[in-house]
């Protein structure tokens, strides 16, 4: 299956179906959730004042919904009338409107304490007409300039998105770049397939102070080791590591092994040790 | 559901309305009200972003009139209830429109959503 976004513009995409299917799939819901977390946590705002937040894609409300446990009062844009609807009947508290975010925003300079957006970026990524508003680079750079004043400073915008190749993530973060936004790319678990999250991490001014924020690293629950080695690597060390003790200590059973038995039971002084002569360790020849 | 807070942060963002675009006029639209939790630190945090006139004009043009017309020097509770009622609690009804006053764009509240979106030869 293509990805979405190859499909059809999001406001038809994301028609009535598709975004009754997006906010009751309890996986998309988790995972929503979760990088919502994850994105609250890389905006790193102060802890004692409760902010003012833009959430760019708020879609159906799954992560207005967090924002609004959290304590955060908050605004959401979104382009997709079907899934505004959804978010009214989810009754979230923050305000919504319909809006295409590669036309800009018209707030006023410095509305905003920090802004999120999951999974909204790779849509401005596609022209849909030949109009040229309506090219990448223009939306994108119409779309970081207008935030970058919209927020106060210092703030922090993160935007996660899934890019398909690196080219869209250096036209991104040079746009941005060009915008004013200091920052740059997070990578969450960067080696799993299904677990990979990208994050813009975008500051103006010094954001906050900080420096630039960590991916998480490991596998995501793969138990660590087992699965990243080849298969049948430990039976292969098994081999190894018999073979090295047998050249050490002689074979089991063969005649070096029992004269070396028999002289330690010797020195023990233990009963009863048979004598060694020419017969010893010798095969029995078969009879018939 | 457009509370004043937001309201008080919208300008027109058409192309070349770069000026005077701000605020924008709220036409037909009844006074609606939705609890929400107090919280003054937030608002004393927040009321410096706040164009005082603008919010003063927009709290009369949905006919609630309890905003002294000055920006006062002083917080006191009652101000910070008042001001807590009129920027989160307040939110306008569900159809009416917003209007720049200097392009004239009209951005249509349906639902209570308003519809921000620009035609072509309106992006900037």
């Amino acid at each position: 299956m293509s990805r979405p976004e190859l499909r059809a513009p999001p406001e038809i995409y994301y028609g009535d179906t598709e975004a009754g299917k997006y906010t009751n799939n309890t996986r998309i819901q988790q995972v929503q959730a979760d990088m919502t977390y994850r994105a609250l946590e890389l905006l790193n705002l102060p802890l004692d004042q409760p902010a003012f937040l833009l959430d760019i894609g708020c879609g159906s409300g799954l992560s207005g919904e967090i924002l609004d446990e959290e304590g955060y009062i908050w605004a959401g844009v979104d382009i997709a009338p079907s899934m505004l609807e959804v978010a009214l009947e989810r009754d979230v508290e923050g305000d919504l409107f319909l809006q295409d975010i590669g036309q800009g925003f018209g707030f006023r300079p410095g509305s905003f304490d920090g802004a999120i957006s999951i999974s909204v970026l790779q849509w401005l990524l596609n022209a849909e007409t030949s109009h040229p508003t309506s090219s990448p680079p223009h939306r994108l750079t119409r779309f970081f300039t207008t935030l970058h004043s919209a927020l106060c400073n210092p703030s922090r915008a993160v935007l996660q998105f899934y890019p398909t190749s690196d080219d869209q993530v250096q036209l991104i973060t040079s746009i941005a770049q060009r915008a004013g936004f200091g920052g740059g790319v997070v990578v969450d678990y960067p080696n799993s397939k299904k677990a990979r999250k990208v994050f813009l991490c975008l500051f103006v001014g010094d954001g906050g102070g900080a420096q630039m924020p960590q991916g998480l690293e490991g596998d995501d629950g793969a138990v660590e080791g087992e699965e990243t080695r080849a298969k049948f690597e430990r039976r292969r060390q098994r081999e190894l590591r018999r073979e090295r003790k047998g050249k050490q200590k002689g074979i089991q059973g063969g005649k070096e092994w029992i004269l070396r038995k028999k002289e330690l039971y010797r020195r023990r002084g233990k009963e009863g040790v048979p004598h060694d002569s020419k017969y010893t360790g010798r095969k029995r020849r078969a009879i018939f | 559901m457009v509370r004043l807070i937001t309201h008080n942060l919208l300008a027109c963002h058409a192309k070349g309305c770069t000026t005077n675009n701000f605020p924008l006029k709220l036409t037909d639209i009844k006074l609606a009200l939705r609890e929400a939790d107090f919280n003054p630190d937030f608002l004393r945090g927040f009321l410096p972003r706040i164009e005082w006139d603008a919010l003063v004009q927009a709290s009369r043009e949905i006919g609630d009139t309890s905003l002294p017309s000055e920006r006062p020097e002083m917080l006191d509770d009652d101000l910070l209830k008042q001001l807590h009622r009129v920027l989160l609690e307040a939110s306008h009804s569900h159809e009416g429109s917003m209007t720049c006053p200097n392009c004239g764009h009209v951005y249509p509240i349906s639902n209570g959503i308003p519809n921000m979106l620009l035609a072509e030869h309106e992006i900037g």
